[in-house]
């Protein structure tokens, strides 16, 4: 019977029962049509349990048996040739680890649906078109009063749901000087009972927490932060938390384990989407619509969803042709842009987040990377395995001349792969489990601690399982029927013909280098392109830089700001300070168009940011021409501009002295003169070409002149100490010193906020030149073994070379002239599935081509150097050989 | 009369033998063809015919098929294999070299 047939019998021990119990029944009744009294007829058949027992013993006990004399006699085998079984274990381990590891995140944060009901009715709305910048573009950014509109538009078909971006705010649940941060999501009421979440204590939001702007202060918190805020104590509903200036209550706790839509951030605080300030501001575009059609009507009309898109994007269509009316000085074409933008409904049963859209792509390279490194894990294995066989030749011989049937041998030599696989799949397990946080905390940007729920469940576990049962039959199988098909004549005469045996594992090198070169060869150009990014001049210095986010209680005027600053001056270690609205290289843009000399602007977008006098000198940008900022100067009235900006506004001839105007909605126009040209800087990216950017004092008057006061500033302090955190905790305290509305909220490094934007490409360079060592690792490991196999098995025939007078060289030729063959050609087909592959992830390069000699160099030469290293110690043995020893022994 | 349990040790030959000779039998046919073949000598009981034949079934010797049968009623039908005919022909020569030494022994005895 066919091993599967034994399976299906094994665990399906009833229908066995029911099946032998058939086979009797129909057999009386055979008797009985043939004549026979019934009576007689079932007394002669006897006991039927018995029978039964009987023949179900001898179906299944059998089968039992043999499979667990198999597992012992596999077991005894491995440990036979522990060292091959532990490096063969070994290097499976590390394999499936990183492929469970892999699995886990990509699971975690692209597959997984959220933990809500019908997710997979979700859709997120987005709209999709062509940018200022003339670039297609998609946004899924909406204005609130844009949303209402839509919401009411589809009512009947569907329901919208509003959920801001999910951001870190400050808050107290005391006094201020204890202020805390938490993940903050402004979201509609009607969204709990929409997702079916219910609470685990007091209540969650319904549709009556969403009627007024501001009128609502509670807030339900994830049950993941009232378990480590409040270790889960019950008496948390009712207390108070202030966040800017407004008293929440907390009414409740979201039942676990809800932790928000965006995948990569785990809200701890939920409110209503009617405190978000922006509630009432129709060009104010702060949050994610998601979408989930009413039951029954997409299933009743396939239509519908394109239908109900419509309706949706005239209702925006509508909405935003009302407020292009009050765009003045703004193009006709890109007017035309804005409105022509396409609504897109796209299926968001894992949730929406930037970390997905951020990391698909390189998680899914890194997929590939692991699964090629498995492929090569597993390849060694089987040549391993099938070195063993051909040891095991005449054992195998044996047992078929002897009646061992071609299935039982092929059941043995599984069990011995299972083995292997089971051992592996545990230590790649516990690899897994600590591999797959670690990875999480490398896409983390230092200042941002995004975190990822990574529940090992059976989703892991399943594909945990059907991993090491994959890979027991890729390395497992070929091997098994090999050694089931023996002959047993020519076996015991003497052996098969050798070469059959090491053609498979030559072939096996051959993937297993071109895999390895392709693993390589993308290895290098991500370190390369992380390499020029991280490298790449941002036209400013950060060295010892600190960043000061800096926040007041109450709007407090230019002079106390200015006073903040001049107290952190006297401090010890601090060289320069100065203000800005936001950090270079921050999350922070602000971009506006330019005309000159009244002129209609020319569609190019000018970046701003608003500085104090001193700003160039401590950010170490050069004046190329004019001055600095002086006190006196103020927003709207002076403005500094960069290189760029004289090109792209002024044909790049000097414009100090010369003014632009900008136009804001609703028609107002403001005149700037342009006091100084400074260098060019890096604003918001360090992909893209330079902007044109144009610099504002951070001092700025209303319409009557009066200076206006500021809530939020930035405070750049440049130390003196080659570790300037080391002063963070005398600038925190110095800052209240001067009035105790100031406080710091938070400081960081200008190089941390560098550095956040090669995070992907660090991430992407650190794994993947992980996964190239362990490629070459392996491939060296398997090319050793074959060539160790190979010396093995021909020591004889080098033996009598070597007396007759064969040189070493020549020797040393003989032995590896097939593999290194293989190696070339390896490595050749590794250069063609390199250059077909990086087409797929060119745009994930910078400044780095596929073709570059260099790149295809480098992992080349790699390759031909770990294999020499490999094939070092087969050599010298087979150099060593003695043929007077040799040619006694046989 | 030889008592069934005579037949112990003969009953994979006699099973084989009808198989190779009828293909696809189920049990009940099996042993009345034992029965008509050996006139009434030989009878199989239902509690050795049927362990005997998952036992050859589990070695490979034979192999079984549910068949819907004219009646609509199922059977298990059974046939021979190729490792089944092998064995046939090392349990015929045993057979044969068995009896054959019993008669020499009857004889010269």
């Amino acid at each position: 019977m066919p091993l599967w047939s034994r399976l299906a019998n094994f665990l399906r021990g009833d229908h066995l029962n029911r099946e032998i119990d058939e086979e009797f029944q129909s057999h009386i009744e055979e008797a009985i049509e043939q004549g026979r009294d019934p009576a007689e007829a079932r007394k002669a058949f006897g006991s039927a349990l018995r029978h039964r027992e009987e023949s179900r013993d001898i179906r299944l006990v059998a089968w039992l048996e043999s499979l667990r004399a198999d597992a012992v006699f596999g077991w005894r085998q491995l440990n036979k040739t522990r060292v091959t079984s532990l490096a063969a274990i070994l290097s499976l381990a590390l394999a499936i680890g990183a492929c469970t590891s892999a699995f886990r995140l990509i699971d975690a944060l692209l597959l997984r649906p959220l933990p809500v009901a019908n997710a997979e009715r979700l859709y997120d709305l987005s709209r999709q078109g062509i940018g200022p910048d003339n670039k297609p573009q998609t946004f899924d950014g909406w204005a609130y009063p844009d949303f209402q509109l839509m919401r009411a538009a589809v009512a009947n078909q569907a329901e919208l749901i509003a959920v801001s971006y999910a951001e870190p705010v400050d808050l107290t649940y005391k006094s201020d000087e204890e202020m805390e941060k938490a993940y903050l999501q402004y979201v509609s009421g009607w969204m709990f009972p929409t997702l079916g979440i219910r609470p685990a204590l007091g209540r969650v939001f319904t549709e009556n927490d969403d009627l007024k702007p501001g009128g609502h202060p509670y807030a339900v918190l994830s049950h993941d932060y009232w378990t480590h805020r409040f270790g889960q104590d019950p008496g948390v509903i009712g207390r108070t938390f202030r966040l800017g200036n407004t008293i929440y209550e907390i009414a409740g706790v979201a039942e676990a384990p809800f932790t928000g839509t965006e995948p990569g951030t785990i809200v701890d605080i939920f409110v209503p989407i009617m405190m978000h300030p922006g509630v009432t501001r129709k060009d104010w575009t702060w949050h994610r619509t998601l979408f989930m059609p009413k039951p029954g009507v997409l299933e009743n009309d396939r239509t519908a969803l394109e239908s109900i898109r419509q309706k949706l994007q005239a209702t925006f269509r509508a909405f935003e042709e009302e407020r292009a009316k009050g765009f003045l000085g703004m193009r006709k074409e890109d007017i035309d842009h804005f409105l022509n933008q396409t609504l897109l409904l796209e299926p968001a049963a894992t949730g929406v987040s930037a970390l997905q859209s951020e990391t698909r792509r390189p998680l899914a390279i890194l997929g590939v990377l692991v699964a090629l490194v498995l492929l090569i894990a597993c390849a060694n294995v089987a040549n391993l395995m099938t070195a063993q066989a051909s040891a095991r030749a005449r054992e195998m011989a044996v047992r078929v001349s002897i009646g061992g049937g071609r299935w039982r041998l092929v059941q043995l030599v599984l069990l011995q792969s299972a083995w292997l696989a089971l051992l592996a799949a545990v230590l790649g397990g516990l690899f897994a489990w600590w591999s797959g946080p670690f990875v999480v905390s490398m896409i983390n940007p230092p200042d941002n601690p995004a975190r990822l729920l990574l529940p090992a469940d059976w989703r892991v576990l399943s594909f945990g399982l059907a991993l090491a049962l994959g890979v027991t039959l890729l390395f497992g199988l070929a091997p098994a029927l090999r050694a089931s098909s023996v002959n047993p004549v020519s076996a015991l005469k003497g052996g098969e013909d050798p070469h059959s045996r090491r053609r498979l594992m030559h072939a096996l090198i051959a993937v297993q280098v071109s895999f390895c070169f392709l693993v390589l060869f993308v290895a290098g150009l991500f370190v390369t392109t992380f390499k020029r990014l991280s490298n790449q001049p941002t036209g400013f210095s950060v060295d010892r830089l600190l960043v000061l986010d800096t926040v007041a209680k109450q709007p407090q005027s230019l002079e106390f700001w200015e006073q903040v600053a001049e107290r952190l001056r006297s401090v010890q270690g601090v060289e320069k300070v100065a203000l800005a609205d936001e950090p270079l290289l921050g999350a922070g843009s602000w971009n506006n168009f330019i005309s000159v000399n009244g002129a209609p602007p020319n569609g190019i977008l000018s970046y701003m940011r608003a500085v104090s006098p001193g700003w160039l000198e401590t950010m170490k940008i050069p004046l190329i021409d004019g001055r600095d900022f002086l006190p006196s100067d103020a927003h709207p009235g002076s403005a500094l501009v960069n290189e760029t900006f004289a090109k792209v506004y002024f044909d790049g001839l000097d414009p100090v002295g010369k003014t632009f105007d900008l136009s804001f909605d609703e028609g107002v126009r403001l005149r700037y003169q342009i006091v100084g040209l400074v260098g060019d800087v890096r604003y918001k990216s360090l992909r893209e070409p330079i902007l044109p950017q144009l610099y504002v004092p951070f001092h700025s008057v209303d319409a009557t002149g009066a200076t206006v006061k500021k809530t939020n500033g930035t405070l750049l302090v440049r130390t003196s100490l080659s570790s300037p955190l080391a002063l963070a905790s005398t600038l925190r305290q110095e800052v209240p010193q001067v009035r105790s509305e100031f406080r710091v909220s938070r400081i960081r490094r200008q190089l941390e906020i560098n550095q956040s934007h090669t995070v992907r490409e660090r991430l992407l360079a650190t794994l993947a030149l992980f996964f190239a060592i362990v490629a070459l690792l392996l491939a060296g490991v398997g090319l050793y073994g074959v060539l160790h196999y190979s010396v093995l098995q021909r020591r004889r025939e080098i033996g009598i070379r070597i007396a007759v007078g064969a040189q070493a060289g020549g020797i040393a030729r003989l032995v590896t002239r097939d593999v290194f063959s293989m190696v070339l050609f390896g490595a050749a087909a590794g250069v063609g599935l390199g250059m077909v592959s990086v087409r797929f992830i060119e745009s994930l390069f910078y400044q780095v081509k596929a073709t570059d000699l260099q790149m295809l160099a480098l992992p080349a030469l790699t390759i031909l150097a770990g294999a020499l290293l490999a094939a070092l110690p087969a050599v010298i043995r087979a150099v060593r050989i003695d043929p007077v020893t040799m040619l006694r022994a046989e | 009369m030889p008592k069934p349990d005579s037949l112990q040790g003969s009953l994979d030959l006699l099973v084989l033998k009808i198989l190779s000779r009828r293909a696809r039998l189920h049990g009940y046919a099996i042993m009345s063809a034992i029965q008509n073949m050996s006139r009434e000598v030989l009878r199989v009981e239902e509690g050795s015919l049927y362990p005997a034949l998952h036992r050859m079934e589990e070695a490979g010797w034979i192999r079984a098929e549910w068949v819907t049968k004219d009646s609509g009623k199922r059977a298990r039908m059974y046939e021979l294999t190729a490792a089944g005919k092998k064995q046939l022909g090392a349990e015929e020569s045993r057979w044969q070299a068995v009896t054959s030494a019993i008669n020499r022994v009857l004889r010269e005895a």
